[in-house]
């Protein structure tokens, strides 16, 4: 086993070389420049990418832009190591919970005085994505796309139970009642999914209870506050219920494939799935905003930014790309393929329209409610207390109140440790 | 395999071996041929060894500098209870890894039958699962032991037994991560098993039987105490191989896995700290640990194999 730990390294050690070598490959050669761009979604925005690539390419003809495609699971420890090494891709995606670390470490290249001197509106896309890559007052990252989080729901369910389908007026009973009347054990459908995702679905109902994941100044952890703990107790309860599959089944069988085989009625999900609904044959879906909880309404936004390597040899050709893809045209393009919502404003009505029949019109409705991802800066010390801890939480037996306020302590202690 | 692995080899094998003084230039060409095994050992396994230790006692950031704090790192291993968790899964493993021996002796007794038919289809199907990817065994074991769709449930449900979600289970996944261990290793065994099993001279059983001893007293006092050397060095292998348990739990357990927490080895936190929350210096220090707790594992295990181990 050792062999292999060691193989795995080794070859991660010559492709991350092999990709410093390529973003080099521009110099000497007549001033053509060739800059690497990494990214983790192939299957949804794959298209969209080499779309944008060779756009960019067309309109500027002496820069090459070499997409370089790493799954999700592996992007990060591939980027750290590449990072570390001073070989990283000159223009990568980003995302909230990595944003503090990659900034606060020095290894992103601050933008704003290239925003300044260009003249780029940030206004132009959602504010709290623009504060979600700001550190110090520094820009680090141009908003490339949002997602929010809507409920989706199964027609045809809805239909043989003679449920009404949701809509912005639903609340939390209005989902309980329903999860009753749609669980039907002798099928095997069960009315909603609750599964210990966080983007996805407890930090919506946390919100939604009036509670919070982190404090505003970043030192304190909301899971001790009692409106935290009713949002995920609001999980917890359908579990109790049966109302929704166990946690041990839906690790065995991925809960979207449950929603897409007509195995759940209801299932809270991102706008970034919304592709692979709309492709699944023979499933009639639906999506709703999400409903309001005892404090009102609130989904959580995130989005992904286009940042720079603070090591890029090429920082002015890097910077024109990333200023492309922050550009209306690349934002279009994006919007076309249906794979995510552009964060370019006005544009958000084609991704709309790129999936007729499903009512995507519900995760920019919800705009208003929306409250950003929490982060701090080393979001992924305490990320992983956390889906440790709610995952336990939400297993048969468990208590979720003891669980968060233990949760509560270890993160503080994480959080204090933050510079 | 690990070069601990080797060196019990070498150590096994070249006992009677007999020392003669070597010309002037002979040891110029003696070196010249190991050097490329040295040299890749000092390079690959030795340097990085030093560095780990060297960076155990830094605070090392993701991607900058490492700054020396001395022992916090050590100090810090002790207050997190993590730790004590990983350690006794990983202690679990390595332990149970053992019970592969028994099996393997039984497979490799069973392919080494006279007049067995078809013994080469048999050899290449129980060594087949050393050489498949890790990931192929674990997507394939992922499946098998899926709660609701699973063959290994479908199987039990003939007879009556409602299986568990074998991996999401907190109280069954260690175990159902222990068999494919044991299961991916018994062809690799097997085969020393069988050559060990060869080289016991056939007299000795012809010896016994004319005394009149069974086959159940010729197994035990004849296959056995000869087949001890190898008994021993797979059994320090499994052992090693147990303690750096990482490629199945990282594969076959996803995200929001209930059972996480419960089949966290060290290597596997030793990864997730070291390369998802950017503690490279607390990682190296327990990478350090836990090379120490191999170290005096196999140390008494060459203790204690003076006792029950015979080199014919």
């Amino acid at each position: 086993m050792t062999g292999k730990i060691r193989a795995l390294v080794v070859a991660g050690a010559l492709v991350a070389g092999l990709a410093g070598c390529s973003s080099s490959d521009g110099d000497g050669s007549g001033g053509k420049v060739t800059l690497t761009y990494a990214y983790w979604d192939n299957e949804n925005q794959g298209q969209a990418m080499t779309k944008i690539a060779q756009e960019f390419t067309k309109s500027h003809p002496n820069i090459e832009v070499k997409l370089q495609f790493t799954p999700n699971k592996e992007y990060w420890t591939k980027l750290q190591t590449a990072a570390a090494g001073g070989t990283a891709p000159d223009v990568f995606w980003m995302n909230g919970p990595r944003i503090g670390l990659y900034a606060s470490q020095g290894a992103l290249l601050p933008l704003s005085d290239k925003i300044a001197a260009d003249k780029m509106d940030l206004g132009k896309y959602p504010k709290s994505l623009v504060d979600l890559y700001t550190l110090d007052g520094k820009q680090y990252g141009i908003p490339k796309d949002f997602d929010t989080i809507g409920l989706w729901y199964n027609k045809a369910l809805f239909d043989a139970a003679k449920v009404k389908y949701p809509d912005a007026s639903w609340t939390w009973d209005d989902v309980r009642a329903a999860a009753k009347k749609l669980t039907d054990p002798a099928k095997g459908v069960h009315g909603i999914g609750a599964m210990p995702w966080s983007q996805e679905l407890y930090y919506n109902t946390i919100f939604q209870a009036g509670g919070y994941v982190i404090s505003d100044d970043k030192k304190k952890s909301g899971y001790d506050d009692p409106a935290t703990i009713e949002g995920l107790k609001f999980w917890k309860d359908f579990l109790d219920q049966k109302l929704s599959p166990t946690v041990q089944q839906m690790t065995d069988n991925d809960p979207i494939e449950m929603f897409k085989s007509g195995k759940l009625a209801m299932w809270y999900d991102g706008s970034y799935d919304a592709s692979q609904y709309f492709k699944t044959e023979g499933l009639k879906a639906g999506v709703a905003p999400l409903p309001a909880g005892p404090k009102g309404k609130a989904t959580v936004i995130h989005g992904l930014a286009n940042v720079v390597y603070a090591k890029t040899k090429h920082p002015k050709e890097a910077w024109e790309f990333v200023k492309f893809l922050g550009s209306e045209q690349a934002n279009r393009i994006q919007a076309e393929s249906g794979a995510v919502i552009p964060a370019y404003e006005g544009l958000q009505e084609s991704w709309v329209k790129s999936m007729p029949g499903l009512d995507l019109q519900a995760f920019i409705d919800q705009l208003p409610d929306a409250r950003p991802y929490p982060v701090s800066k080393n979001t992924a010390a305490w990320a992983r207390l956390e889906t440790d801890a709610i995952t336990k939480a939400f297993t048969d037996g468990q208590d979720v109140e003891a669980t968060a306020k233990q949760l509560a302590t270890a993160m503080n202690a994480a959080l204090s440790q933050e510079k | 395999m690990s070069t601990a692995g080797r060196a019990v080899a070498v150590k096994a094998a070249a006992r009677p071996a007999t020392r003669r003084r070597l010309r002037d230039r002979d040891w110029v060409w003696g070196y010249a041929m190991i050097a490329p095994l040295v040299l890749g050992l000092a390079v690959f396994y030795l340097w990085p060894v030093v560095q780990s230790v060297y960076y155990s006692f830094t605070e090392w950031t993701l991607f900058g500098d490492a700054t020396w704090v001395g022992l916090r790192n050590y100090e810090q291993l002790f207050t997190d209870p993590a730790n004590g968790r990983a350690l006794r899964n990983t202690f679990v493993y390595g332990g149970l890894s053992l019970l592969g021996i028994p099996l393997s002796i039984a497979v490799a007794a069973l392919l080494g039958t006279r007049g067995l038919r078809l013994v080469s289809l048999y050899r290449t199907l129980y060594f087949l699962p050393v050489v498949t990817m890790p990931a192929a065994v674990a997507m394939i074991w992922t499946w098998l032991y899926n709660g609701d769709y699973g063959l290994v449930n479908y199987l039990l449900s003939l007879v009556g037994i409602h299986g568990a979600s074998w991996i999401a289970e907190p109280s069954t996944a260690l175990y159902a991560l222990v068999a494919v261990g044991i299961w991916t290793q018994i062809g690799y065994n097997a085969v020393i098993f069988m050559a060990g099993l060869q080289s016991i001279p056939s007299h000795l059983y012809e010896a016994a039987s004319i005394d009149g001893a069974g086959r159940a007293r010729q197994f035990f006092r004849i296959t056995l105490p000869l087949l001890s050397p190898s008994i021993f060095f797979v059994s320090v292998l499994s052992v090693i191989n147990g303690l750096q348990m990482f490629d199945l739990v990282y594969l076959m357990l996803r995200r929001g896995n209930p059972a996480r927490e419960d089949t966290q080895t060290v290597v596997s936190l030793f990864f997730s700290r070291a390369f998802e929350e950017g503690a490279k210096g607390y990682a190296a220090a327990m990478a350090v640990v836990l090379m120490l707790i191999t170290l005096v594992l196999t140390v008494i295990q060459f203790r204690v194999q003076k006792r029950w181990v015979h080199y014919a």
